[in-house]
C-alpha cells in the first residue's frame, strides 16, 4: 500500500462522511454550529458571563466528546442500514485507515464549530501559552478516546436499535454527568461523586484550572492527566482487541 | 486446471453463537472464471459462505483459495482482488451515484482522478450516466442495485461477489442487470447467490446446490438436469393426495406437495388418473426448480403413507 493509496483512503472517509454531507445538504453546517452552543449560551445567561471562559473551555471538550458519539452513530449507520463496512471490509483498505479517515471527517464536521469556538477561546479565556497548549492537549486526548469509544461500539452493534442504545448511554456517560461547563464544586456532593466516574469530568477539571476560575492543586492536575491518557489507552486497546472488522 | 484459476473450498464449518451451525463441513472446487450460482433456500448458508469468501466473517473451520490465495493467509493480498456487493447492501442515501463510486473507488486505494475515470466509464456501461448526480435515495431500486453493480465493476476487482443481486427488482430491472453480469463474466469471476433458479441457469456456468450447510451438487446446468433420471414432472397440489408411479420416483418436495418424477408416458398416466380423481395437479418437462426439489428433497416416510390417500 502506498502513502498515496493511503491518502486516497482517507479522503474517501473524510469525502463521505462529511464534505459530500455538507455539499448536498448545507442544513448540516447549521447544526454542527449550534450544537456546542445550546449549553455555552445557558451557563454565559446565568452566570451573568462569569462562567463564559470555563464553558467554553467546556464546548470545546464536549465538540470532541460529541465528534466520538456522532463517529459511532455515522459507522453504525454505514455498517447496519447501507452495509458500506461489508463492501470496506471486502477491499484494500485496512481496519485503521478506515477508522482513521472517519474520525477525521468528524473533526471537518465539527469545524465550524471549532472555528467559532477557538476565536471565542481567544477572546474570553487568558491564560498563557503553556495553558493554550493544554487545552489543545485535553481536546485530542478526549477526541482519540471517544473515537475509540465509538468504533469499539459501531463494530459491536448489530442493528441501528443496538446503536442508538449505545450512544444514548455514551451521551449520558460523557455528557450529562459530567460537570464539563461548569465547576464541579456547583453540584451536590453525592452527585460529585458518580461525575468522576466519567473521564470528562477529569478533562474539565484541567481545562478549567487553565481558565484561573477555578483552581486545583498540581497533584489533581496531575492526577487528571494520568487518568484520562490510561482510560484512553484502555478503551484504544479494547478498540484495537475487541473491535470486529472480520467478523468472528 | 492450476490453483490460480480455482475457488477451492475445504471442510468449511462456522458455527455462530448459541450454537447454530451454518455451513457444515462444505467443500467446494470451481474454475474461478465465468459466473458461478450457489442456490438454496433461505437460511441453507449462501450469505455465510460469501462472507467468509468476501473475507468479511472468519469461519469456525476449515478454508478456502481464491486464485491460489487463502482467505485467511492471504487476506490483504485476496482483497485486492475481491469486490463484493452484499445481500442488503444499499448505495448510501446522501449521496449521489458518483460521489459513492468516487469514495468506495479511493477507499480501494485509487486517486481522485483515476477514480473518475473508471466510474465514467462504468455509469456509461450500465446506462446510468443520467442518473450520476442524483441522490442515491431518489432513484429506483433497479438503478440503485446497478449503482452498486457499477462499483464493483469499476473497482477492477477480479473476483466479484453478488449476494442476491436481483431480490425485490422487477423483470425489467432484473433482465437488465443479468445482461451486465453476461457482459461482466467475459474478464471476472463472478461468484452470485440466488433463490432465483431462473437466475442460475440463464447466468451460471456452474450451480452449486447448498441446503442446510452442506453442498448437495455442483455441476453444470446439464450436469445437474443428468442427476434426475426421468425428463418430467408431475407434481400434485392436494395435500392429502399420493401416488406411486409405475416407473420413476416419489419426492416431497420442501413445500411438503408430493412430486413425480418420471417417464413422459408415466406422465400422462398418471395425469390422467388425477383429472379422474379431480386432484389438482401440474405437469412439466423437469425445469431447475424440479431439480431442485429432487436434490434437497426429505425421505419419505413410510407412516405418512398411512394417513394420506394412496392410489
Amino acid at each position: 500500500m502506498t502513502s498515496r493509496s493511503i491518502i486516497s483512503q482517507l479522503k474517501a472517509s473524510i469525502m463521505v462522511n462529511a464534505i459530500y454531507a455538507m455539499i448536498n445538504y448545507p442544513i448540516v453546517l447549521v447544526s454542527t454550529i449550534l450544537a456546542p452552543f445550546s449549553l455555552l449560551l445557558v451557563i454565559t445567561f446565568i452566570s451573568r458571563g462569569a462562567l463564559t471562559p470555563i464553558a467554553i473551555g467546556g464546548a470545546l471538550i464536549m465538540t470532541m466528546i460529541s465528534s466520538g458519539t456522532s463517529l459511532q452513530q455515522d459507522l453504525s449507520h454505514l455498517k447496519n442500514d447501507f452495509k458500506v463496512q461489508d463492501m470496506v471490509v471486502s477491499s484494500p483498505v485496512t481496519a485503521w485507515i478506515y477508522l482513521l479517515g472517519m474520525s477525521i471527517s468528524e473533526l471537518v464536521y465539527a469545524l465550524p464549530a471549532l472555528v467559532v469556538l477557538t476565536v471565542l477561546a481567544a477572546l474570553y479565556v487568558h491564560t498563557s501559552a503553556f495553558g493554550y497548549l493544554s487545552i489543545m492537549g485535553v481536546m485530542l486526548v478526549m477526541f482519540t478516546f471517544a473515537c475509540s469509544l465509538g468504533f469499539l461500539l459501531s463494530t459491536l452493534s448489530s442493528d441501528v436499535v443496538q446503536g442508538w442504545a449505545f450512544s444514548g448511554i455514551v451521551s449520558t456517560v460523557l455528557s450529562a454527568l459530567p460537570p464539563v461547563y461548569y465547576p464541579i464544586t456547583y453540584i451536590p456532593k453525592p452527585f460529585q461523586i458518580i461525575a468522576y466516574l466519567s473521564p470528562a469530568t477529569y478533562a474539565a477539571q484541567i481545562v478549567q484550572n487553565v481558565t484561573g476560575l477555578t483552581s486545583f492543586s498540581p497533584t489533581t492536575i496531575e492526577i487528571d492527566w494520568v487518568v484520562i491518557i490510561i482510560v484512553t489507552i484502555i478503551i484504544l486497546t479494547l478498540a484495537v482487541k475487541r473491535s470486529k472488522w472480520r467478523e468472528d | 486446471m492450476t490453483n490460480m484459476e480455482q475457488l477451492t473450498v475445504k471442510g468449511l464449518t462456522k458455527e455462530y453463537e448459541k450454537g447454530k451451525r451454518a455451513l457444515k463441513s462444505f467443500s467446494l472446487a470451481v474454475p474461478a472464471k465465468g459466473i458461478f450460482a450457489l442456490i438454496g433456500r433461505n437460511g441453507a448458508g449462501k450469505t455465510t459462505l460469501i462472507r467468509i469468501l468476501s473475507t468479511q466473517l472468519s469461519p469456525t473451520s476449515g478454508t478456502a483459495q481464491i486464485s491460489g490465495l487463502d482467505i485467511l493467509k492471504d487476506t490483504d493480498a485476496l482483497r485486492e482482488i475481491i469486490a463484493c456487493v452484499p445481500q442488503e447492501g444499499r448505495a448510501v442515501g446522501w449521496l449521489t451515484p458518483r460521489q459513492f463510486l468516487s469514495s468506495y473507488l479511493m477507499w480501494r486505494g485509487f486517486t481522485s482522478k483515476e477514480a473518475n475515470l473508471l466510474l465514467e466509464k462504468s455509469l456509461d456501461e450500465l446506462g446510468i450516466k443520467k442518473y450520476a448526480d442524483t441522490l442515491n435515495r431518489l432513484l429506483s431500486g433497479g438503478t440503485k442495485r446497478k449503482v452498486l453493480v457499477g462499483m464493483v465493476m469499476a473497482s477492477g476487482a477480479k473476483v466479484i461477489f453478488l449476494d442476491e443481486p436481483t431480490t425485490g427488482l422487477d423483470p425489467i430491472s432484473r433482465d437488465e442487470l443479468w445482461r451486465t453480469l453476461v457482459k461482466l463474466k467475459k474478464d471476472h469471476f463472478i461468484f452470485l447467490t440466488t433463490h432465483y433458479l431462473e437466475e442460475a441457469e440463464k447466468l451460471a456456468d456452474k450451480i452449486g446446490v447448498v441446503e442446510d450447510g452442506k453442498l448437495m451438487a455442483l455441476g453444470t446446468m446439464a450436469e445437474l438436469r443428468r442427476k434426475v433420471k426421468y425428463p418430467y414432472s408431475v407434481k400434485i397440489l392436494s395435500d392429502h393426495t399420493v401416488i406411486k408411479p409405475r416407473r420413476g420416483e416419489l419426492i416431497k418436495g420442501v413445500d411438503g406437495h408430493y412430486q413425480i418424477v418420471t417417464t413422459e408416458k408415466e406422465a400422462g398416466r398418471i395425469s390422467k388418473q388425477l383429472i379422474n380423481r379431480g386432484v389438482k395437479f401440474s405437469m412439466n418437462p423437469l425445469t431447475l426448480d424440479d431439480i431442485f426439489y429432487y436434490i434437497v428433497r426429505k425421505p419419505i416416510e413410510a407412516e405418512n403413507y398411512d394417513q394420506q390417500e394412496y392410489y
